[in-house]
């Protein structure tokens, strides 16, 4: 957390300068660690409503501490098939999303070719349209043709809104990406495909990956697009959804939790071995 | 076999390769589009037992615009208003990790992605607990007499504003640390050697280098921001609602398709409007990263 600028010798060091510039260096870090304090309060507030005992059917109030939400988690009825219902969207959509859009970066990085400016632009416009207007013009597709809301159509709709995210994200790896491996591979006598499995593959194995798990965080909470397509399917978000008009269980945040950490630590976990390779590197 | 088509023709293989992704863009993004707006034009009702026919109903815009115009003024106030806010409050976090974040710059980017890991809906009603009538913010806001005793910030445009900030929050700062982290500080370093103090460095130079980022985070932002319902809905009251919520009871709820679709359009036309005005002055290339 050091600075480089800090250390560089400059001019006119005065007493008073270093003086503000120690000042104005702390402001910012307290400045800082207050906004991730902010940014992680409601999760903070989730986490500790997860242990809580409402007395109602609200769970706004803290009343008294105990592990049973835990314990039984899926007490609340409905909320199991829920979270599978939004597990099992969440890795189908993911690994269809992933592989159109990896297919798709590849084309857009490595190839010149009339309409190049046009797919670019296609590929971005669902990330610049407000969930509400992919989910509405969805089901009007859907309604037209009378074809059936429900599990179908929610893949549909998720595979639609995650492809743009896959895209973006394994072409972020491709630009860096050198391309003389690919030619020393073809150069020792590979074909396209040897090369494009041995080589070129593992190379954007991590960018794939990070697509899939992007995807399928997206995919998993989403709640508006998926309101709009999803007939009488109930999935996770759409559970909290019906739920907080009536009651919010607090097995709702022990499921948001549970999510929160696995998603956390795998990201850590990610963090981790960067940093690791960074410093071998 | 199929290798040997490809090498024989590598001018088709960029369009084999995104064929089934645009595919898919096409059939479920752009199509629906074009179904939204007929839906749009179209008129009848369900209730009368006919069910809709197309019939140029320019009518649905124009009492779209007129019965909605509090609700879509709103909309637009209460993003832009959150797009403000989320602006000021995240760039000097996404300048201290870019420029001080040293080696932990990946864990503290992790930190601030962390509230997507929460489901937006508990996250939203999270905000519900934390503003309540009788909770923490209300009390602390009683006592330094920023709101009087007896005052709400739930079920007000504050609380909506303030969820939409929290909620859209990560998609300014991760544009912001990106472009910030971009910058090539010796040219900090040029502007202070040439006797720029540190503020006007950052005002004539680090600050113009960071608006690629201000403008991709303002538009990630404003965008669904502009169309969000779930905060107005669970933080705020009626007389808060955005156009979001009209869209979404008049789909989900008393099945007036038409009108519901027309506002849609309306709200998709302005922000397309927006974005395409940024893509004139950036270029589709430097927009879509």
């Amino acid at each position: 957390m050091t600075s480089v600028a800090a250390h560089l010798p400059r001019r006119r060091p005065t007493v008073l300068g270093a003086a503000g510039a120690l000042v104005r260096r702390h402001v910012l870090t307290v400045y800082s660690v207050l906004f991730f304090g902010y940014l992680m309060l409601p999760i903070a507030v989730v986490a500790a409503f997860s242990f809580n005992h409402p007395k109602g059917r609200f769970n706004f109030t803290w009343e008294s501490f105990t592990w049973s939400n835990w314990t039984h988690w899926n007490a609340i009825p409905g909320i199991q098939s829920a979270v599978e219902l939004s597990l099992e969207i969440a890795v189908i959509a993911s690994v269809i999303a992933t592989g159109l859009g990896t297919l798709m970066a590849l084309a857009l990085v490595r190839y010149g070719f009339r309409g190049r400016g046009t797919t670019n632009f296609i590929v971005f416009l669902p990330l610049s349209t407000p969930e509400i207007v992919l989910g509405a013009s969805l089901l009007t597709l859907f309604l037209n043709f009378s074809f059936p809301l429900g599990f179908r159509t929610i893949l549909i709709a998720h595979v639609m809104f995650c492809v743009s995210f896959a895209v973006v994200t394994v072409k972020a790896r491709l630009v860096g990406f050198d391309r003389h491996l690919e030619e020393a591979a073809m150069d020792l006598g590979a074909n396209e495909w040897a090369t494009f499995t041995k080589v070129t593959l593992p190379l954007i194995a991590p960018a794939i990956l990070a697509a899939l798990l992007l995807c399928f965080a997206i995919s998993v909470d989403d709640f508006v697009v998926t309101y709009f397509v999803a007939g009488n399917e109930v999935t996770f978000p759409i559970f909290v959804w019906g739920a907080a008009r009536v009651a919010t269980p607090p097995q709702i945040n022990v499921i948001g939790i549970a999510f929160f950490v696995i998603a956390v630590t795998a990201m850590l976990g990610n963090v981790y071995l960067q940093n690791r390779r960074a410093k071998a590197a | 076999m199929g290798l040997s088509f490809f090498h024989r023709n590598r001018w088709a293989t960029p369009y084999l390769l995104l064929a089934p992704g645009l595919l898919w863009l096409a059939v479920f993004f752009l199509v629906p589009l074009g179904f939204l707006v007929y839906q749009s034009l179209q008129s009848g009702s369900i209730v009368t037992g006919f069910g809709y026919a197309f019939t140029w109903a320019w009518g649905n815009y124009w009492s779209a615009i007129k019965g909605y115009r509090g609700e879509f003024e709103r909309s637009f106030e209460y993003a832009g208003l959150a797009t403000l806010i989320a602006l000021v409050v995240s760039y000097p976090v996404a300048y201290w990790i870019a420029f001080r974040g040293g080696r932990w710059k990946n864990l503290l980017l992790l930190f601030i992605v962390a509230p997507f890991f929460v489901t937006y809906l508990i996250r939203t009603l999270a905000w519900q607990t934390i503003l309540a009538d009788h909770g923490l913010v209300v009390r602390l806001l009683t006592d330094i007499h920023l709101i009087p005793v007896g005052g709400r910030v739930l079920a007000t445009g504050t609380a909506v504003v303030a969820g939409i900030t929290y909620n859209f929050l990560p998609f300014m700062a991760l544009p912001l640390y990106v472009s910030l982290e971009q910058i090539d500080q010796s040219l900090v370093e040029a502007a202070e050697d040439l006797y720029a103090s540190k503020w006007v460095a950052f005002l004539r130079v680090t600050f113009p280098l960071s608006l690629p980022g201000v403008v991709a985070g303002t538009l990630l932002t404003f965008i669904p921001a502009a169309g969000d319902f779930i905060n107005a809905t669970l933080l705020g009251s009626p007389t808060t609602h955005m156009i979001g919520n009209v869209i979404n009871s008049k789909f989900n709820g008393t099945i007036d398709y038409p009108a519901a679709a027309a506002m849609s359009v309306i709200l998709m036309a302005i922000i397309m409007a927006m974005v395409l005005g940024y893509a004139r002055a950036v270029g589709t290339e430097k927009l879509t990263g």
